[in-house]
């Protein structure tokens, strides 16, 4: 078996790993990201939008700064997230994309004079400065004040991501993909490295390092219907699990996006809304404007994805052999508009449906979007729980996401986040000493190879793979999904404590022999049902509706008992529940809780005195 | 009643001593909006769990699923199968290493080739995290994201007749990518230093001008059209270095 040592070990090779791995490398650290598919492949590149970042070049975006990008971002994650972590990123965010400009980044420029541009479907015009020719440009995005968004074209994490792995061969930094992560090597204090499988070749390999980091994006892959890219699955999450010392952080707070099109879930963009697109039912009528009579379809990601899951329930759903939708109708905006301004829609629509949208309406339905949980770690992305461990990304609960998470922070936090840990991590290289304890290690690949080999030969019984992993996502998609109930939960919880014993019974049907996806699926599946559960039960504890979590019997935000975070362990292995442990939401406060100005209105203080 | 499709797999794991390569046929029920990433989903799911062909995004971004879908090569993730008759054959793709099945190994093919041809900005300039960024004509800007489109499925270089007869030919894809920074004001290189990465066989003097490249490209880049660029570009520095000589 091969054994491989670098200083820093990066599960997963999207913008955060990435970025980190630069950072090291730079300090003059050896790195290695793991990747399941080539790097350039990793869900980063899916980012259409932009990254968000208060340079205020665009004649919209005057006045912006790191202030008001950071209060637009506390608002945004209903004062769920840690506020100095919300600073740091608000206040390095402009320095990053400077930096990625310097690196290569072709993002788009300010052109001066006139342009026009569209809001709620109406046209206006701007001009742009003159002094400001060939500077960053920057464009509109929900729950902003200003325009902020840095992009490049519709493209910007395909070229970020360019940028970056460009950056890695550069440096030196190595990728190994299609290589997966599926144990972490740790004696309790510390974690030294991982064991790994070869997607190549289905054999074992053991990668030692002195620091490790979870950069594997999110898990949406254990909802049924998700944006999400089929390798977010949680895999990297699940190995921090296992530990039962790294808890996953607000593992409750996840997002839906309104219009992800039906069948595949692909995300169609907010922008259809925006230039005055609608939302119709089964009868083809509008119903936006009954439940939202003033913003209507323009109401926020999570308000549109809630009244369309009511009116669907309410029977009102399109019905098709995957499951029910309703449509997008962009069809008034006219074939001009369609193929310029929305022209990646147009192709998503024509490539992947053969629905022509100038003709013929889009079905869509609210879809798992982002998971704004994942591995608790501190403001320098150590995690929890185990010394030499970090992470960051979307795979982290870093936290300046809180309990929603606005558009174009997402792309902006793997870059600002991978850049701030990665200095960190390098001051932690420069101090450390390294320590491998070789019988852990054996243990460790004896202990994954049994695992292999009990699969293959169904020695804990017969169940199928892919039917216990419908079952998990069946559970979680009735039970903890865009409304939640004490009722619902409760079921979901129970429906999941069921699926965790027949996860813990797969056999494979194939020979499990190389790259065996089966085999791959089976390992995670188990973890899996974990995270499903932390999900759960976190969402059932948590009496109150904040951000994305929407409890429909607590409807008020509850800052007198809920402004924490939640931190999920799994203790033992038995265990057929979480042990969930709480913590501030935040412990510096810039920004004391406030109304949001969207979204729900219902607020119980902290001020309020306990009964 | 749907149609029942008749879907030709190329199959072998070279993991596994008992398999040859061989051509297995499933049959599958028809759905709406059905993708090759929806039917191939299904098989595995339903019919035969060991079935190995690559995914990502689904979504037409990544690049993964690149596959010789009835003979021209691809991505299945926007692959309807209305478009196809109702037999199917999937062949992964020729020329990357075969990992099994449908899948194939081009994240190695692409790593040697940001390899040979210096895959990044090439600047003595250090950059300044107080200082205002380097200003950029917008046209630009929009001309390096053209080209940088490119995905790296790998199917132009599948389609590539010179690929075929020759291991070392870089291919349209290499192509493409000098291309990219030739004309990104903040790469340093000077054309004599392109000339030294393609101005050969393996480079722009290898093309037979077949065009395959193009026609299957699911990203519409200009492939020819770089090309043809290139080779104006480096012929005018091939005589200017032989009259310096």
């Amino acid at each position: 078996m091969q054994t491989i040592y670098t200083d820093f070990l990066v599960v997963g090779a999207g913008l955060a790993g990435e970025r980190a791995a630069v950072e090291t490398a730079e300090a003059g650290f050896s790195a290695i990201c793991l990747s399941l598919v080539p790097a350039r492949r990793s869900h980063s590149s899916a980012a259409q939008g932009g990254m968000q970042a208060s340079l205020g070049n665009s004649v919209m975006g005057e006045g912006d700064g790191p202030d008001v990008h950071f209060a637009d971002t506390v608002k945004g994650s209903d004062w769920g997230c840690d506020q100095e972590v919300a600073r740091l990123f608000a206040d390095t965010a402009p320095i990053e994309m400077r930096r990625l400009a310097h690196w290569g980044v072709p993002w788009n420029r300010v052109v001066p004079g006139k342009s026009i541009y569209y809001k709620g479907g109406k046209q206006f015009e701007k001009v742009e400065a003159e002094e400001k020719e060939g500077l960053i440009m920057a464009r509109s995005f929900g729950g902003t004040a200003k325009w902020r968004t840095c992009y490049t074209s519709d493209g910007t994490g395909h070229a970020v991501m360019c940028t970056m792995d460009n950056r890695c061969a550069e440096k030196g930094v190595e990728v190994h993909d299609k290589t997966e992560a599926i144990a972490l090597l740790q004696d309790g204090e510390t974690c030294f490295g991982v064991v790994a499988r070869c997607l190549r070749t289905g054999e074992l390999r053991v990668y030692l390092s002195k620091a490790t980091m979870i950069a594997a994006g999110g898990f949406g892959r254990i909802y049924p219907n998700t944006t999400n890219a089929v390798i977010c699955d949680g895999g990297a999450h699940t190995m921090c699990v296992a530990t039962g010392l790294v808890p996953m952080g607000n593992m409750e707070a996840v997002q839906f996006h309104p219009t992800g099109i039906v069948p595949t879930d692909i995300l169609v963009t907010e922008g259809c809304r925006g230039d005055g697109g609608t939302l119709l039912d089964v009868d083809e009528k509008r119903f936006m404007n009954i439940y939202e009579p003033e913003k209507a379809e323009l109401a926020s990601r999570d308000v549109v994805s809630r009244w369309m899951t009511h009116h669907m329930r309410e029977g009102h759903g399109v019905k098709s052999p995957y499951g029910e939708h309703l449509w997008l109708d962009i069809r008034h905006l006219g074939k001009e508009h369609i193929t310029g301004k929305l022209r990646e829609v147009y192709e998503i629509c024509t490539s992947f449906l053969g629905v022509d949208p100038i003709h013929q309406l889009i079905p869509v339905r609210p879809t798992q979007h982002y998971s704004m949980g994942g591995v608790r770690t501190n403001k320098d992305g150590a995690a929890y729980g185990l010394k030499g461990l970090f992470a960051a990304g979307e795979a982290a609960c870093w936290d300046m996401h809180g309990f929603n998470r606005l558009g174009g922070n997402s792309l902006a936090e793997t870059v600002v986040a991978g850049g701030i840990i990665g200095r960190k991590i390098a001051e932690y290289l420069e101090g450390s000493e390294a320590e491998f304890k070789t019988g852990l290690i054996n243990d460790e690949v004896k202990k994954q190879r049994s695992r292999i080999d009990a699969l293959i030969e169904g020695r804990d019984g017969s169940e199928n793979v892919y039917k216990v992993r419908s079952a998990m996502q069946d559970a979680l998609h009735k039970g903890a999904n865009i409304f939640r109930t004490q009722e619902g939960l409760e079921k979901c919880v129970a429906d999941l404590q069921e699926v965790l014993i027949r996860a813990k019974k797969i056999g494979l049907r194939s020979n499990g022999k190389g790259v065996n996806p089966e085999l791959a699926a089976a390992l995670k599946l188990e973890g899996q049902v974990k995270l499903a559960l932390m999900v759960a039960y976190g969402a059932l504890m948590r009496t109150e509706s904040r951000g994305s979590h929407n409890r429909e019997d607590y409807p008020a935000r509850n800052d007198r008992d809920w402004l924490t975070r939640t931190l999920a362990y799994w203790k033992k292995p038995e265990d057929t529940l979480p042990t969930l442990e709480y913590e501030p939401a935040s412990t510096v406060v810039e920004i004391p809780p406030g109304d949001r100005g969207y979204g729900h209105a219902k607020i119980i203080s902290a001020d309020d005195k306990k009964e | 009643m749907s149609r029942l499709l008749k879907l030709n797999i190329f199959r072998y794991n070279p993991e596994d001593e008992q398999s040859a390569p061989h051509m297995q046929e499933f049959v599958l029920e028809e759905t709406d909006s059905m993708t090759l990433f929806i039917a191939l989903n299904r098989i595995r799911e339903e019919q035969d769990p060991s079935l190995q062909f690559d995914f990502c995004c689904r979504a037409g971004i990544c690049g993964s699923c690149g596959m010789v879908i009835n003979g021209r090569p691809g991505l299945a993730c926007h692959t309807k199968t209305r478009d196809l008759p109702g037999e199917i054959t999937l062949l992964p793709l020729p020329i990357f290493k075969l990992v099994g099945d449908l899948s194939v190994d081009t994240g190695t093919w692409f790593r040697e080739m940001y390899t040979k041809t210096e895959s990044w900005i090439h600047t003595n300039k250090a950059f300044d995290p107080t200082a205002l960024e380097e200003r950029m004509d917008n046209k630009d800007a929009v001309a390096i994201y053209e080209l940088e489109r490119c995905v790296e499925c790998g199917c132009c270089i599948s389609a590539c007749g010179t690929a075929r007869l020759r291991e070392d030919f870089m291919g349209a894809a290499a192509l493409n990518r000098v291309a990219r920074f030739l004309i990104d004001p903040r790469d340093q290189r000077t054309d004599r230093d392109y000339y030294e990465i393609i101005g050969n066989d393996m480079g722009i003097f290898g093309c037979m001008g077949l065009l395959a490249c193009e026609d299957v490209c699911p990203k519409h880049l200009p492939l020819q059209n770089q090309l043809g660029f290139l080779r104006r570009k480096m012929g005018i520095t091939s005589i200017k270095r032989l009259f310096s000589k």
